[in-house]
């Protein structure tokens, strides 16, 4: 029976998380556009619904309808794949992200804990997952036949490489304070006021998180591989209807991961900023905080213009990994000194 | 380099909170321009009769070729406009009849917006120009 109890808890929590995050992702859209017009001395949309809510529902209608096209020199099985390849490995990276502590339901001494999967090897499965999310760029831009396709999985694949060395180097800084990989311990060592973060014990790492992580999901001032001017919308040049929106979709759903990913390492996760303010359930905590780092996101895409491909490819290998590995040394010699 | 993006992220930051520009058109309008050349209207003499002496000067003016004058003379030997049609579709907004007109009969109006999904409405005749007076004060 104990059994049948945690299947449904499982299948209730991941329903939730996937609608809740597929909501997410919709709004995010929205809030992206809205915010980008504001930053523009612009509305934004406000047609669809009081002040555009009813937008996201819209685009999707609009995506539905739209033609499917497959470009007949297109290798066909792998361009199905690819959305979804990227689809899947935003979506998963969520099942290991703690939002919330756990809670007893009333009347029962059944404990639920906010998160799917609590894994030991959490923070190792999102990096496993997160180079998977780049496959599908990579399979995508290569599989539709078309030069710009590929120029832009070459740079998707370039950038990948560079920047996703720092990523894991600037990560370790947080594995040596916390001495787990687990992301709920993790979030636990963190507690006790907002002094305890990691972000003010590894503040180079929070940056370079922040950065390679933006590089990693080509966001802004690194969107190598769809760079509308050069390569006409890169990888997804020949994409349209819903494996359009699934990309989309997922690029979205990436951000929400790094940033939920940003907030379990470096902001507390699930943590209050006082430990007074503990009433407030964490789950408000954690959206809280999770919304600031995607206004951040939103916002520095208002503000940068894209890098240069060699500019990018400089500062990945001779300005990022170096950071990286100085603040790794650094943060592994204090941590030995205190013993 | 830091300093510059923080300068930029501080620029956007403060055009975020800062008002919008952007005029809700269908709601709010741009009022036209004081010299604005929108569509006609016919202008009434004292005695509220229109003051159009059909001497064709706008038809003849007109590089469009829009505005069609029927003349004829009323008992006091006046010459007046039995028919005036001026084609809106076809206008081009020169505002040459307003210029050429002697007797100061057909002015440029304010409107900016006229939709239709038929031509036939789109054919100005006298009572729409007169119709069209009320709109420009």
């Amino acid at each position: 029976m104990q059994l049948v109890y945690l299947l449904i808890e499982i299948i209730i929590k991941c329903v939730v998380v996937f609608g809740g995050l597929m909501l997410v992702v919709a709004y995010m859209t929205l809030m992206e556009r809205k915010v980008l017009g504001h930053i523009q001395v612009r509305y934004g949309p406000n047609r669809c619904g009081p002040y555009g809510l009813l937008q996201p529902f819209s685009d999707a209608v609009k995506a539905f309808f739209k033609e499917d096209l497959v470009p007949g020199r297109a290798d066909k099985a792998v361009f199905v794949l690819a959305p979804t390849i990227s689809m899947i490995a935003a979506i998963s990276i969520f099942a290991v992200i703690p939002f919330g502590d756990q809670f007893t339901i009333p009347g029962t001494d059944w404990v639920v804990k906010l998160r799917i999967a609590d894994i030991d090897v959490g923070l190792l499965y999102i990096f496993g997952i997160v180079s998977l999310g780049e496959f599908g760029i990579i399979l995508g831009g290569w599989s539709s036949g078309n030069k710009y396709g590929l120029m832009g999985s070459l740079r998707a694949a370039a950038q990948m490489i560079s920047y996703e060395t720092a990523l894991g180097i600037a990560i370790v800084g947080v594995l040596i304070l916390s001495q787990s990989l687990s992301l709920t311990e993790i979030v636990k060592v963190q507690g006790g006021g907002f002094w305890n973060w990691n972000i003010w014990y590894q503040p180079v790492a929070f940056i370079l998180y922040l950065i390679c992580g933006l590089a990693e999901i080509n966001r802004t001032p690194f969107d190598m591989p769809e760079a509308e001017a050069e390569l006409a919308c890169g990888f997804n040049i020949e994409y349209s209807s819903m494996k359009f929106a699934l990309f989309f979709m997922a690029e979205y759903a990436h951000m929400v991961t790094l940033g939920a990913v940003a907030v379990t390492l470096f902001l507390g996760g699930w943590q209050p900023i006082l430990p007074q303010l503990g009433f407030i359930p964490g789950f408000f905590w954690f959206c809280g905080k999770l919304f600031i780092i995607l206004f951040f996101f939103i916002w520095e895409r208002g503000t940068m213009p894209r890098l240069r491909y060699d500019q990018i490819m400089k500062f990945g290998w001779k300005v990022l990994i170096p950071l990286a590995l100085i603040n790794l040394v650094i943060t592994a010699l204090v941590v030995s000194l205190k013993g | 380099m830091i300093i510059p993006i923080l300068k930029g992220l501080a620029l956007t930051l403060n055009r975020f909170f800062s008002k919008p520009i952007t005029v809700q058109y269908p709601e709010e309008k741009v009022p036209p321009a004081k010299r604005w050349r929108g569509v006609q209207y016919f202008e009434r003499d004292d005695r509220g009769k229109i003051k159009c002496v059909a001497c064709g000067l706008c038809m003849i003016v007109c590089p469009s070729q829009c505005i069609s004058i029927e003349t004829a003379e009323d008992e006091e030997g006046r010459r007046y406009p039995l028919t005036y049609e001026l084609d809106a579709s076809r206008c081009i907004f020169c505002g040459f009849c307003e210029e050429a007109c002697p007797v100061k009969a057909i002015f440029m109006g304010k409107t900016y917006e006229w939709v239709e999904s038929r031509r036939k409405p789109l054919l100005m005749d006298i009572e729409k120009l007169l119709e069209e007076k009320k709109v420009n004060p």
